[in-house]
């Protein structure tokens, strides 16, 4: 008697569970086929039909490899982009820069690739993946920020290395942690952070939930933050910038949509976007 | 007669040559899906750079990120075991209103995703948390310490132990429980005497998994724990971090953690199988 329900139920989970497994292995399936298919049914529609002929029912797809931190501009960017080119549609892939050079590497279908930093988009240059060379479309230097009204009172980048403040930066194998290094190497000013994350986003989530007195992030992502968090700028900040390149993709299936998109994050429309999110433009 | 004797033939026939008497075509998807566990493996082991291979796994930080995982594993084994093994019999021998309520509760981590127990566990151990506000008056601070990283690894192990346990439990059944206490133990004699020594193969195998699972943590950690070498970036973390500049030391620590894991599955499939999971 026990012993049958004991066998029912332990079935009953593992029919769960493998339900739960089925769900996620289809969900993945489908929206992996989902891009893959549009891609393909797109360069159908490119090759058939004539240049500037936009056909509603076969749009282009273009496929833009972006870095995390261009999410909010680059997403508004691309509603500019459909509105400007009807017909054609804009799927972005937001993730870590080198995330994003090993699944190019790996074979994912792009056709614009803006990077965090120069150093992964040499990495993509010297894999042979990039068309042309890259140019940079903007910088963005560091700041700190603390959780809402600075409780702890920072008003500089020296008051991080008080021992009584908590400070949380990025690891120095990631870009945003390298340029914390940099910072730390002209000021003189050597941190002991409690953690060292993997990604601006974490260090702004150990912010935000008060885990900790500050946190050192790129300006823009304190903008995204908006009153999350209080933003102190520093000026030593100014001496370590980030730059943004970014290029058209040798496997990508629209070049001309591609030429499009990156011209248009290089004309006013795309400069105004990113000067309002915090970006500075490139030298 | 002569359908007497071709009926058992037949019966033999059906189960021919695999002994388990299943139908054959079963074979073909358990074989594929066989193949789609062990291929990814496969596929990490052929990118192994064996030349540097022990120089990438005996790296300071490697090692310091090896040596944490299996203290913090440990000490949250010890703590499922303390805590699980009293929620086990409670869900198995108990008889309450809500029993079924409070084992689905109990399960939730299982099914959970890990970034999520990490965003539950700052808002409960962490600084401004439920929990937090009276620890930091206390002096403690659970945050970004090693704490954290037990905590968070057993509260996604917990209920790897309590489901096989309870499983067992539910196997072994009462009789010899109700037997020893007709001849006049106490419950405390019965269930140090009779109940953990008859379950004891399903403790050490919900024990053994949820070892498994805590040294695999990764989302909570991240979330709850933070990341800094020797004190929060266990192994996982260690890989995921190395995989931004040097693929190859993620690859060789991956396989270090595999083996770890083939090791424990090896050392634990035997009695496994006698218990519930």
């Amino acid at each position: 008697m026990s012993r049958t329900r004991s066998t029912t139920r332990l079935r009953r989970v593992v029919a769960a569970l493998t339900g739960l497994c089925v769900a996620t292995l289809v969900a993945g399936c489908t929206s992996g086929d989902g891009t893959s298919s549009s891609t393909s049914s797109s360069a159908a529609a490119g090759s058939s039909s004539a240049p500037g002929a936009a056909v509603p029912s076969h749009p282009s797809t273009l496929t833009v490899f972006a870095a995390a931190s261009l999410k909010a501009t680059f997403t508004e960017i691309g509603t500019i982009f459909q509105n400007e080119n009807p017909g054609s549609t804009v799927t972005f892939n937001f993730a870590g820069s080198s995330d994003l050079v090993t699944q190019l590497t790996a074979g994912a279908p792009g056709d614009v690739f803006a990077s965090a930093d120069t150093n992964n988009m040499t990495k993509a240059t010297n894999a042979k993946l990039v068309s042309g060379t890259p140019v940079n479309f903007a910088t963005n230097i560091l700041t700190i920020v603390t959780p809402p009204g600075n409780p702890a009172g920072i008003s500089g980048f020296a008051d991080l290395a008080k021992p009584d403040v908590s400070v949380v930066v990025c690891a120095p194998q990631v870009p945003c942690g390298a340029a914390a290094a940099s910072v730390e190497s002209n000021t003189g000013v050597s941190l002991i952070p409690v953690s060292e994350e993997n990604s601006v986003t974490d260090v702004l989530g150990k912010v935000t939930t008060g885990q900790v007195d500050a946190g050192l992030v790129y300006v823009t992502d304190a903008v995204n933050a908006a009153d999350t968090v209080t933003q102190v700028d520093f000026p030593e900040a100014a001496a370590v910038v980030n730059t943004y390149p970014i290029a058209t993709l040798t496997g990508g299936t629209q070049p001309e949509l591609a030429t499009k998109f990156v011209d248009l994050v290089f004309g006013p429309e795309g400069q105004q976007v990113l000067a309002a999110a915090g970006f500075k433009p490139a030298p | 007669m002569a359908t007497a004797a071709t009926v058992p033939t037949r019966r033999k026939r059906a189960g021919a040559g695999t002994g388990s008497g299943l139908p054959r075509w079963v074979f073909l998807p358990a074989v594929v899906g066989g193949v789609f566990i062990v291929l990814p493996l496969i596929a990490m082991l052929a990118r192994v750079q064996w030349s540097s291979f022990l120089g990438l796994i005996t790296s300071e930080s490697s090692v310091a990120a090896l040596w944490l995982s299996l203290k913090t594993s440990t000490a949250s084994t010890v703590l499922c075991v303390l805590l699980g093994t009293p929620m086990a019999l409670v869900l198995a021998r108990a008889r309450f209103p809500g029993l079924r309520l409070a084992r689905s509760l109990v399960l939730l981590p299982l099914v959970l995703p890990p970034v999520v127990g990490g965003i539950a566990l700052i808002y409960t151990y962490g600084r401004q948390g439920l929990l937090g506000s009276s620890l930091e008056f206390l002096g403690l601070r659970i945050a970004f310490s090693t704490t954290a990283v037990v905590i968070a690894q057993t509260f996604v192990a917990l209920p790897f132990l309590v489901l096989s346990l309870e499983g067992s439990l539910r196997t072994a059944g009462r009789r010899y429980e109700a037997v020893a206490a007709t001849l006049g133990a106490n419950p405390t004699t019965v269930l140090r005497r009779v109940t953990i020594p008859l379950v004891l193969p399903g403790l050490l195998s919900g024990a053994v998994l949820a070892f498994a699972r805590a040294l695999g943590e990764f989302g909570a950690t991240l979330t709850f724990a933070g990341s800094l070498q020797g004190t929060t970036r266990t192994l996982p973390l260690e890989i995921y971090l190395q995989r931004e500049t040097d693929p190859d030391a993620a690859v060789a620590l991956s396989l270090v953690l595999v083996v770890v894991a083939v090791l424990i599955v090896l050392a634990t499939r035997g009695r496994a199988s006698e218990g519930s999971l």
